[in-house]
């Protein structure tokens, strides 16, 4: 891998450029799932390739190949080269980059248990029981279950002189129970909707996510909602649950912050935000308690956007986004960070492969856990409690969003007295965070994986991480998404 | 470019290659995918291009079928110690896997319909060729004094089955797209094409489409939320109304995650609404066959607002006992099938007509972030964007503050006053389909945002 990188890079670097990076990747996952009693997927594939950047003229080239022979990478750098001297038709600025040093290291993130170890009709057979022990419950239409691992090694060598060497292993499991009755369908997921739980570790993370254990509440709970009052319309105070506030997180803050979008660099697809450049270090963005670092460390956890080095070979750091209320951080590139006069970038480029370009993404971007026990944010005369995310929108500025969840339950004085369906809240991004009155203590805060996460065009998927935990705002309006 | 990523005769070469791997190791029945892209993009923003690439990329699939059991194994390695690793990993996995009583048969030789969609000149455009579209075209945005952003991207791609029963499909075609969006001070507006043959993608007009609603949309007003009557725009209908067709499928109605679970046959939408699916539409784009090689046929999904048909898989139509319609995805998987080239009946009216007979509406041009907020109701939320209009006395007054829509895809389409010529859309949240603009009453705007 590292000869391969390296040859690529001299095979564009002898061209006279004015920089050039390379990341030759080789990937290697697995993706199980069960439905209704049977296997529903069950996949590996592997994939290796290379992708060469390349600055000249003042402008990006890219070019990504899979024929890693010679002549391919031969091919692939005359491609990049001549993109990137076709860019001078329309072109404005040369690109400057902010500084950076030389690197050379080997990084192979923790995990305990290589999931390519276990077999898989052992993967299987854990599926296959929480499978039996959802459709135990009667009124279950569809018990749906799944793991999936990612292996992934990239050999990022550059101009500077740069050869980083990284291994990441990641993991997701999950399930869900669907009923449909009368007309409804109604569906509850555990430990989150969309897959699960993803995080930066082995097959260790489905053990400890505790699947069979949760499976005949969640089944349950999917059939007691057709039974369960609809969400009350109006302006209360709402508690969220971790997981869902790790999405709030990322659409609210996390999006808004990418200073590529603040640049207009995504104006055509992923959009702008409502971040401006005057408003760094200005804007209240949240109430005194909100605390938001973007933080790629593993002293962070081990989350879906943990690294050593970013993908254009800046190591991982942890930027203040949010601190004590007041907006003080974007994330940014070599190239965003040069434009507004920063002297290093904060290191949040990533690529979803070695076919793709890398973007400016989100690492893991926290809530920082409060001060608050679990009782204390419930503790309040009336709220709506909403766990598990079923529905997400927000404008291409990242000012109105709405939610909806899977489940909802009316407070009362600290306690849950009803079960409410179809739960949703929508509200104005600042205004949302600055409504923020109790975070719980940091033995409530889990660090997400949202996996899904979509960016560029061609269109990249990644994964980011989110670490909440459970917190309450004040009088936020709910139940919008039904009204009319 | 290349003429192909990959040519017929090579995957020809490539599954022999894997069936007598297969062999083996006593294994007779095995079904190859083998895909390919060499697509380019030129993307740019702030009046410049900013983001140029280029990848290729192949990818071979592997399906044993063993004793009633199936999995898959892929890699982008063609070379033979690549194909013979991925043929061990497939039956190594399959052979891990419970058998499964519903498993069929590997699907037998059929014949897809005859679409033509690779133009060689659209596989060989070259970077310079993009580069002055784009150049033209933010040269048409900047002269109104508006900043452009947007992409054109052009390519080609394969797609092959082949498999021992003696399916050997395959499957080619070229791809261009171009999409912009005009900014000014505190407006925008977009447009979007996309074709087999990049000389169908007239850039300058799109631009100057774009422009043109950035224009007219500057110092938006900020109109109530209610329900208005909306003039949607193709791609406005494609975005939204294209995320119910995933339900027309007999696998979603068994799961029970489908809105058509107790509708099928019913009158759901307006007498106006009649919707096929039909690969052979010379607007439609994609392979004639399914995920098991299996030919597409057209099917009529709703006819006169009555639901008709539905797509059915290989595994699906066995189990209801009708013939299955091509539109199964590759197994192993867990949904099925979907309809997958879409084409809704048009009408005699336009955009313009359909203006000049609103009183008091909205005209959206595209709508972003659609989620779905209810599967059964059918109820989505989304917003506005780049170009969103209020109609006063059947012509258009100003632009508006973008909205936010909690609406039901059935009360929609029961809603329909008018349609126009059906057109190849493109949009973002949906995948390309042939659709009319729409004029709908009472549609359902439940929040305004800032800009």
């Amino acid at each position: 891998m590292k000869d391969l990188a390296l040859a690529a890079l001299d095979s564009v670097a002898r061209r006279g450029v004015t920089y050039a990076d390379v990341r030759a990747i080789e990937t290697r996952d697995r993706e199980i799932s069960t439905k209704n009693g049977k296997a529903g997927h069950v996949s590996s594939s592997e994939s290796m390739g290379v992708g060469i950047r390349v600055l000249a003229f003042g402008c990006w080239g890219f070019a990504a190949t899979d024929d890693l022979t010679a002549e391919g990478l031969e091919l692939a750098s005359s491609l990049a080269l001549d993109i990137a001297r076709a860019g001078t038709a329309a072109h404005k600025n040369d690109v400057q980059l902010a500084p950076e040093g030389k690197h050379e290291a080997t990084w192979v993130s923790a995990f305990r248990i290589d999931p390519f170890t276990i077999s898989i009709d052992r993967q299987l057979a854990v599926l296959l029981a929480v499978d039996a022990e959802l459709r135990r419950q009667k009124g279950v239409s569809m018990a749906e279950a799944s793991m999936t691992f990612e292996r992934r090694r990239q050999v990022f060598a550059s101009t500077l002189g740069s050869l980083i060497d990284q291994t990441r292993y990641t993991a997701g499991a999950g399930f869900s129970a669907l009923s449909y009755k009368d007309g409804e369908i109604m569906r509850r997921s555990y430990p989150n909707s969309f897959g699960g739980q993803y995080q930066l570790k082995g097959y260790e993370l489905v053990e400890e996510l505790k699947l069979l254990e949760n499976a005949p509440r969640i089944a349950e709970e999917a059939v007691a909602l057709h039974s369960a009052d609809q969400c009350p319309e109006g302006e209360f105070d709402l508690i969220l649950d971790s997981s869902q506030l790790g999405l709030q997180i990322h659409e609210s803050i996390g999006h808004p912050i990418e200073l590529d979008r603040v640049l207009g660099t995504e104006a055509n697809y992923a959009g702008m935000s409502f971040l401006t450049l005057d408003q760094l270090g200005r804007l209240r963005y949240g109430s005194d308690i909100v605390n938001v670092v973007c933080d790629a460390r593993i002293e962070h956890g081990p989350g879906l956007g943990t690294f050593a080095y970013d993908d254009e070979g800046v190591a991982a750091q942890s930027t203040d986004i949010i601190r004590n209320g007041q907006f003080v951080g974007y994330m940014t590139s070599r190239e965003t960070a040069a434009e507004v006069g920063q002297t290093r970038s904060n290191g949040c480029m990533r690529a979803d492969g070695w076919g793709r370009l890398p973007l400016i993404r989100m690492t893991n971007v926290s809530l920082e856990p409060g001060r608050q026990s679990l009782d204390e944010v419930f503790d309040v005369d009336r709220a709506i409690y909403m766990e598990t995310n079923r529905s997400w929108s927000i404008d291409d500025k990242r000012y109105n969003f709405q939610f909806g969840c899977e489940i909802g339950w009316e407070i009362r004085h600290g306690k849950r007295i009803r079960m409410l369906k179809n739960p949703s809240y929508s509200g104005i991004s600042t205004e949302f965070w600055n409504a923020c009155t109790a975070i719980a203590g940091p033995e409530h805060w889990t660090l997400w994986g949202v996996p899904n996460c979509g960016k560029g065009q061609p269109e990249q998927v990644m994964g980011t991480g989110h670490g909440a935990s459970p917190a309450r705002f004040r009088k936020i309006k709910i139940g919008s998404a039904y009204a009319g | 470019m290349p003429d192909d990523v990959l040519s017929r005769a090579q995957c020809e070469s490539i599954f022999g290659q894997v069936a007598d791997g297969a062999r083996t190791h006593g294994v007779s029945d095995v079904e190859v995918i083998l895909a390919g892209e060499d697509h380019a993009l030129t993307r740019f923003a702030n009046n410049a291009i900013h983001q140029n690439v280029a990848e290729r990329n192949v990818y071979l699939s592997v399906r044993p079928v063993i004793d009633g059991r199936t999995a898959r194994a892929s890699t982008n390695r063609l070379d033979h110690q690549g194909i013979r690793e991925v043929v061990d990993a497939s039956i190594a996995i399959t052979r891990l896997t419970e058998p499964d009583p519903e498993l069929l048969p590997l699907a037998a030789v059929g014949e897809p319909g005859p679409v033509r969609r690779f133009y060689q000149v659209t596989a060989n455009a070259t970077p310079q060729e993009r580069a002055r579209a784009v150049a033209e075209a933010i040269a048409a945005v900047e002269e109104k004094g508006q900043t452009a952003a947007g992409i054109y991207s052009t390519g080609g791609s394969m797609f092959s089955l082949m498999n021992t029963a003696g399916v050997s499909a395959w499957h080619h075609e070229t791809m261009a797209r171009f999409s912009i969006t005009a900014m000014a001070a505190d407006s925008s507006g977009w447009a979007k094409a996309s074709a087999c043959h990049h000389a169908e993608l007239d850039s300058l007009q799109l631009a100057r489409s774009a422009a043109q609603k950035a224009e007219r949309s500057r110092v938006p007003q900020a109109a109530p939320p209610g329900r208005y009557t909306v003039v949607l725009e193709p791609a406005a209908v494609l975005d939204l109304v294209g995320q119910m067709f995933g339900d027309f499928s007999a696998t979603a109605i068994r799961d029970g995650r489908s809105f058509l679970n107790d509708r099928i046959g019913r009158k759901i939408f307006g007498e106006n609404i009649t919707i096929h699916d039909d690969v052979c539409d010379p607007l439609q784009s994609g392979a004639p066959f399914d995920g098991e090689g299996v030919p597409r046929r057209p099917l009529t999904l709703v006819d006169h607002g009555v639901v008709r048909e539905i797509a059915y898989s290989r595994q699906a139509a066995a189990h209801t006992g009708v013939p299955p319609t091509g539109h199964g995805f590759p197994l192993p998987n867990e949904i099925g099938e979907a309809p997958a080239n879409i084409v809704i009946a048009g009408g005699d009216s336009s955009v313009e007509e359909m203006v000049r007979s609103t009183e008091h509406g909205i005209l959206v041009t595209r709508f972003w972030y659609i989620r779905e907020v209810d599967p059964y109701q059918k109820i989505f939320t989304g917003m506005t964007r780049d170009g969103t209009f209020l109609i006063e006395g059947g012509e258009v007054t100003s632009g508006v503050r973008n909205f936010r829509f909690n609406q039901s895809l059935i009360e929609l389409l029961s809603n329909v006053e008018a349609l126009s010529t059906p057109v190849r859309a493109s949009g973002e949240e949906s995948a390309d389909m042939v659709v009319p603009a729409m004029k709908v009453r009472g549609f359902n705007f439940t929040e305004v945002t800032r800009f």
